[in-house]
């Protein structure tokens, strides 16, 4: 489940006992011709452009958040090859009340919303996932019929705000914890799951809570994990919702927020009267500690990341093929 | 995305099953709800776009306008220089953006290591998770007046161009941006249709004496077709959804001629000024033309002959 399709495999060795056709040292199946020198010039030239877009601008914001204001100044702004490395940004930022209450923010919503979406998710794909249930077609339905439907921004912001959600914590969640093409994705390997085993498990006397939380859930870890991981990233970047639902409660605002009204707009923190940052900090920041913040936001993506990022093609392939 | 119904047996009653399934239709329910709430009653709340919506009195008691916010709309050169950004952000971007992912994909798929080529997709996809104030103070940081860029130019005594807020260039700075973001994601769906072509037609058609680029012409991009056809639908499709929050941030730094278009109309002239009926109607006039262009794209892709979203 778990394994990538690699397609150039398939003119494999055992199947002919005497090995004619075996691929050549560098790899290359014995039918390809040689590459052209130009050919693998223009392809390592055109992959390593696109990495170094990639990675380069991240590398430079890393650097300068590691940066003394006097290489800064050296360099004229961002600077490009450290020369002394420094943590003071990050010191600073962590003892600035703002940054930490944003950060506190930030991962509880994440923490909390994952877990409320998961829940409702894998619930809700798995009571779909049984064919001649009751009512699933219906369901079905009523839930693929809200990808194409929406009232849009002004009705949803009038239904949450008419519920007492101005300015409330479940705002930022509830709205936006179903998410559709998750559920099918989740609903397409549980359909998938053995019916034999399903059916063995029920002889032997368990229900469909017993069999989701047993059977299918472990069986299903690879793609629980990349839902979760699209789930929590969705929570960790949203900004808008903060916008709508307490656009003037700086105590409250995640980590984008701070991002975007501190380092994208370069206005001072409201509430950061604390000492770390110094009365000439007061309106714009020295540049090491706007890109500190930034890269605050990229650490905990980071972390996961590597853990999740080989689930992915399973995650989206059954998304884009069954979905 | 059920199994076919072979015979109708009659099954059991409706009572017994709701027996049987009850733990099934527990299961469901909090999805149910929470889009009962927060999907379906804000389509009833669409009414809103044909009255004075007034927040005191709300949806009951507010005055009935006809289509007033209508009339309104279609006479604000605002809106239809909203729509007018809307349609030439998506042109540009269909025709900048939509050729890149393949050509990664088919770049990708002709490399022999699998080392390297894991390699390059944690690196391309990675973009995809960040949020967009974080993509565009990255772009910021780069391009910017400020930017790295600006102070290369500096140092050496070019002079400035200040890209992130430019007017002129501002489709393609946006442009940019989203195949900086998403063009590396993009690949994932294109590398799992290449991993389903057979190898063996590439043998045979080697030799038959088909070169590379006839092997690419005649059996890949062939390969290719059905998922190139589905994602054009779906491009089209979306059509007036251009880039929300991506815009949304940027407004403030290149002016809002440039910058708005249909859906942050509905925020900047409906939420932001309280003027919640014409925001509404804005929005429904977005929906119902996306509604329209879906199937539109759709029945393009069946006189194509693909399946495209859904099949005929």
């Amino acid at each position: 489940m778990t394994q990538t399709l690699t397609p150039r495999t398939t003119t494999d060795v055992e199947t002919t006992p005497p090995p004619p056709r075996r691929p050549r040292r560098d790899g290359r199946p014995v039918w390809e011709e040689p590459p052209t020198a130009l050919g693998q010039t223009g392809k390592g030239l055109t992959l390593g452009g696109v990495l170094a877009v990639m990675l380069v601008p991240l590398w430079i914001v890393v650097v300068t958040s590691l940066s003394t204001q006097a290489s800064i100044n050296r360099a004229g702004g961002l600077v490009i090859w450290p020369d002394e490395i420094t943590f003071e940004a990050y010191r600073v930022m962590l003892g600035d009340s703002t940054v930490r209450t944003a950060l506190l923010v930030s991962l509880g919503i994440t923490a909390v919303g994952t877990a409320v979406s998961m829940a409702v998710s894998i619930m809700c794909a798995y009571g779909l996932s049984r064919s001649r249930s009751l009512g699933h077609r219906f369901l079905l339905a009523l839930l693929v019929i809200t990808m194409f439907v929406n009232g849009g921004l002004i009705p949803t912001f009038l239904v949450v705000t008419g519920l007492g959600g101005y300015g409330e914590w479940w705002a930022l969640i509830l709205p936006s914890a179903v998410s559709v093409f998750n559920i099918l994705i989740l609903r397409s390997f549980y359909s998938s799951t053995s019916a034999d085993l399903i059916e063995a498990a029920r002889i032997d006397g368990a229900g469909d809570w017993r069999i989701l939380w047993s059977i299918v859930m472990p069986t299903s870890r690879a793609v629980t994990a990349v839902i979760a991981l699209f789930y929590g990233v969705g929570y960790w970047n949203s900004f808008f919702n903060v916008m709508l639902y307490m656009p003037t409660d700086s105590e409250k605002w995640p980590l984008q927020y701070v991002l975007l009204t501190y380092v994208n707009r370069g206005n001072g923190l409201p509430g950061s009267v604390n000492a770390g940052f110094g009365s000439q900090f007061a309106q714009t920041a020295p540049l090491s500690l706007q890109m500190a913040v930034v890269v605050l936001t990229l650490v905990p993506l980071l972390i996961v990341y590597p853990f999740v990022q080989k689930h992915f093609r399973t995650g989206v392939l059954t998304g884009a093929i069954k979905g | 995305m059920t199994a076919p119904r072979t015979q109708r047996r009659p099954g059991p009653g409706f009572r017994v099953r709701l027996l049987r399934d009850r733990s099934l239709l527990l299961m469901t329910l909090p999805a149910v709800l929470l889009l009962v709430v927060f999907n379906y009653v804000p389509l009833f709340g669409l009414v809103t776009a044909f009255q004075e919506y007034d927040p005191l009195v709300g949806v009951w008691y507010s005055r009935w306008a006809g289509l007033e916010q209508f009339e309104r709309l279609f006479s604000d050169p605002l809106f239809w220089g909203a729509l007018r950004n809307t349609l030439y952000l998506s042109f540009v971007q269909l025709v900048l953006f939509f050729p890149i992912p393949i050509a990664l994909a088919l770049l990708l798929n002709s490399l022999i290591s699998q080392r390297v080529k894991n390699f390059i997709q944690s690196v391309v996809y990675l973009p995809h998770f960040f949020s967009w104030v974080l993509a565009i103070t990255i772009f910021q940081q780069m391009l910017g007046g400020a930017g790295a860029l600006n102070q290369f130019l500096r140092s050496n005594d070019i002079g400035t161009w200040d890209i992130m807020t430019d007017p002129e260039t501002f489709a393609l700075l946006v442009t940019a941006q989203v195949i900086w973001k998403e063009a590396g994601w993009g690949i994932i769906v294109f590398l799992a249709a290449l991993a389903a072509i057979n190898t063996d037609l590439y043998e045979a058609a080697a030799a038959d004496g088909a070169g590379r680029w006839r092997r690419l012409w005649h059996i890949t991009l062939p390969g290719l077709r059905g998922v190139i056809v589905l994602m054009l639908v779906l491009r089209l499709g979306n059509a007036l959804t251009v880039g929300f929050e991506q815009l949304l941030i940027q407004r403030e730094a290149v002016g809002h001629d440039t910058a708005d278009v249909l859906d942050t109309f509905s925020f900047y002239y409906g939420i932001a000024t309280n003027d919640y009926s014409y925001g509404a109607a804005a929005g429904l006039f977005k929906s119902v033309i996306s509604l329209l262009m879906i199937w539109g794209a759709n029945k393009l892709a069946h006189a194509f002959g693909e399946d495209g979203l859904y099949r005929r």
